[in-house]
């Protein structure tokens, strides 16, 4: 059977070419990049390049910018724990309804166990942040921004340029979490204002378990891990020089393949959701069409749920995600479908399809075949859908 | 994605007697798209021998709510209606040879369906418990009414009995924050409207009584003088003392439990092994948090939390 694999802002395949270079730093090279005989210097210098491959990547300025972490959730708690105890009498933060539990969940947990005041920017029905609320929330008590680059469920991209700019106004820090923006579009950021940064490896075709904060020069950094003095006493621990050789690589080859990301990819992926939409009625896109990630396309299905139409859909081969929480444990459809305002109806029966450079256009054409007979399987046994409704969806207008 | 049963499995792919009935003699609808669950269940019935002689289901909801509606035709087709409404919806879940802890709503969902068509067929009203406030337990699909009522009904005043009734709080445990709330301020209006003695009514943070001892008649009082200038440290060391002596009985259940944390008065463990899905899990955190309350000689909350954080 044939297997289509369109879950990649979950997770990527790990890239041939990376696993390749990363494979000797577990064997030969299995230095300790800090150590100062032979065996430990010529993995730092493997390190070093990797610095140097996601600087170029990224567009910063300095390569001893980029903090490795184990991933892009520690270095999203990193950069916002970090601005609390910088900030001076700076105590609150303002965030967006829609970004990821990662800094969702700990900016609830600040709430709760430090009484630090957090503003939940909203978005309108789009996905678009609400510029003018996110301005009347900076003060002089905003100890940091943090507004993700693209959202992972719509692939909505914020603009975070200006949101940094605004922020700097306020005498805030501005952080962005872009896990799923890096190696997708375009980056410059010693062009922009922004302070920090986080990455994850395994989004942009390198393993699990590595990723990196982007600190701008002169930005105080007050480490999560503390221990010894690596990462210039910014992250301690010893350096996995074999995932930071590898998401050197895999930044790298994002880098050469952008423009295919953003031609190539963004076609598939058109063609999907049009074709989709064409074949299946009462769907429609969620999130801001003109203004997205290239891969990600979150089409919604009215009167049915999210989980069903997955299991059908691995049966078929497909793998996706669901924007109804329900296969995380939770019944809540995702937050940010939510904040939205998405109706539940369809809310529930929210999919995204994300692709990667390694999709082909038959990946597309399976998916067309085999959709409409899912989504009919289902809504023949859905109390909410007889027939009557069939055709466009009752809110599509509203989206438009 | 979800470990389903090969019976759930074959029950959600070929799933039988879905779609309408349309010479129903009851119908029952549960559930509420905002709950990302709904079902409508229709029978027809014999009315000589109160027989279901046929039964179809449309269901809104994941693999296993689709699974276990289809289930419930099947088990109650040919069954009298006084024997169908002997069912449980741990029959259903063991009729599908079992499902995630998680998804067990789903089966309550066909029982309270079943319920609902009965009635319907009889004439009488029938109460949605859904859609009643929000959502609170999402493992077995409880909401804030449905708490309430078994409050009051039951005149229920701990979290152990609340837990037994509605099952809330009975699996992953995320919810008892929640259903707290909701236990404190029924038995606050309870008091108020006189229903009840206000030395019995729920206190949150209060020491819960230790299950199997004599009940204390008031609720503990608020954390003792001297103990709560224990530092941290002191804390952790009676902690470990206390969940070092209760493991060996956690042991004996296949399970274990450690500490990860401690911040004020919550106390944050991991349980792992068989009492990560215990439905009893939640009852063994009151136990150990009950000991360490009285260790410590302060009021404490014992927050199991999910493996890997
Ligand atoms: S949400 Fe109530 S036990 Fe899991």
């Amino acid at each position: 059977m044939k297997a289509v694999y369109l879950d990649n802002n979950a997770t990527t395949r790990v890239d041939p070419a990376a696993v390749a270079a990363m494979l000797p730093f577990f064997t030969e090279q299995f230095g300790n990049a800090s150590s100062m005989h032979a065996f430990g210097s010529e993995v730092g210098g493997a390190v070093l390049k990797g610095r140097r491959q996601l600087q170029a990547l990224l567009g910063a300025q300095f390569d001893h910018e980029i903090v490795f972490t184990g991933g892009g959730t520690e270095s999203d708690n990193t950069a916002i724990l970090s601005a609390l105890e910088t900030q001076g009498a700076r105590n609150e933060i303002v965030t967006s309804a829609v970004e990821h539990p990662a800094v969702l969940a700990l900016c609830a947990w600040l709430e709760k166990s430090r009484g630090i005041k957090v503003h939940y920017i909203g978005v309108d029905a789009r996905g678009r942040l609400d510029v003018e609320a996110y301005r009347k929330a900076l003060s002089p008590r905003t100890a940091i921004a943090s507004i993700m680059w693209a959202n992972n469920e719509t692939g909505t991209i914020f603009p975070v340029e200006m949101l940094a700019e605004l922020a700097h106004e306020a005498g805030a820090l501005f952080h962005t979490d872009a896990v799923q923006a890096v190696g997708k579009i375009p980056m410059n950021l010693k062009e922009t204002a922004i302070d920090m940064l986080s990455l994850s490896g395994h989004k942009l075709h390198a393993p699990k378990g590595i990723g990196a904060l982007y600190v701008r020069r002169g930005v105080r950094l007050r480490p999560l891990i503390r221990g010894g003095h690596q990462e210039r006493g910014r992250r301690a621990g010893t350096e996995n020089a074999p995932g930071i050789v590898a998401l050197g690589v895999a930044a790298e080859l994002a880098q050469q393949h952008i423009e295919d990301e953003n031609t190539r990819v963004r076609a598939m992926r058109d063609r999907l959701e049009q074709g989709l939409l064409q074949r299946i009625g009462n769907s429609f896109v969620a999130g801001d069409v003109d203004n997205r990630l290239p891969n990600t396309a979150n089409v919604a299905f009215e009167y049915i749920e999210g989980e069903a139409i997955l299991l059908l859909m691995n049966k078929a081969g497909i793998a996706a995600s669901s924007g109804s929480a329900c296969t995380s444990g939770s019944l809540e459809p995702s937050h940010v479908l939510r904040a939205m305002k998405v109706p539940y109806t369809a809310a529930h029966g929210a999919i995204r399809f994300s692709f990667s450079r390694e999709n082909t256009d038959e990946d597309v054409d399976h998916v067309l075949e085999v959709m409409p007979s899912i989504i009919a399987k289902l809504r023949e046994m859905s109390p909410f859908w007889d027939g009557k409704n069939a055709g466009q969806s009752g809110f599509a207008p509203t989206y438009a | 994605m979800w470990e389903y049963s090969d019976k759930v499995q074959e029950y959600f792919f070929n799933p039988k007697n879905a779609g309408t009935l349309d010479d129903a003699s009851g119908v029952g609808e549960v559930g509420a798209i905002a709950c990302g669950d709904a079902l409508k269940l229709m029978i027809k019935v014999d009315p000589e021998s109160e027989r279901i002689t046929d039964a179809r289901f449309q269901t809104f909801g994941c693999g296993s709510a689709i699974a276990s509606s289809s289930a419930l035709t099947e088990i109650i087709i040919g069954k009298t209606l006084d024997e169908a409404l002997k069912i449980t919806n741990q029959d259903i879940a063991d009729f599908l040879g079992g499902l995630p802890p998680e998804k067990m709503h789903c089966s309550v969902m066909g029982y309270e369906a079943l319920r609902a068509a009965v009635a319907n067929y009889r004439g009488e009203v029938w109460e949605d418990d859904h859609e009643e406030g929000a959502l609170l337990c999402k493992c077995f699909g409880i909401d804030e009414g449905m708490i309430e009522r078994a409050v009051r009904n039951n005149g229920l005043t701990s979290m152990e009995q609340v837990a037994h009734f509605t099952k809330a709080t009975g699996s992953c445990g995320t919810c008892v924050e929640g259903v707290e709330a909701v236990l404190e301020k029924t038995n606050a209006e309870m008091v108020a409207e006189g229903l009840l003695d206000p030395a019995q009514a729920f206190v949150m943070g209060a020491v819960p009584v230790v299950p199997g001892r004599q009940q204390r008649k008031s609720p503990v009082a608020p954390p003792a003088p001297a103990s709560s200038k224990m530092t941290t440290v002191q804390k952790i060391r009676v902690i470990e003392e206390v969940l070092e002596e209760l493991r060996p009985a956690l042991r004996n259940d296949g399970g274990d439990c450690e500490l990860v944390d401690v911040e004020d008065n919550r106390v944050m463990v991991r349980m792992t092994g068989a009492c990560v899905n215990c439905q009893l899990a939640a009852v063994t955190v009151q136990g150990i948090q009950a000991r360490l309350a009285e260790r410590l000689g302060m009021p404490v909350r014992v927050i199991p939390v999910p493996a890997g954080k």
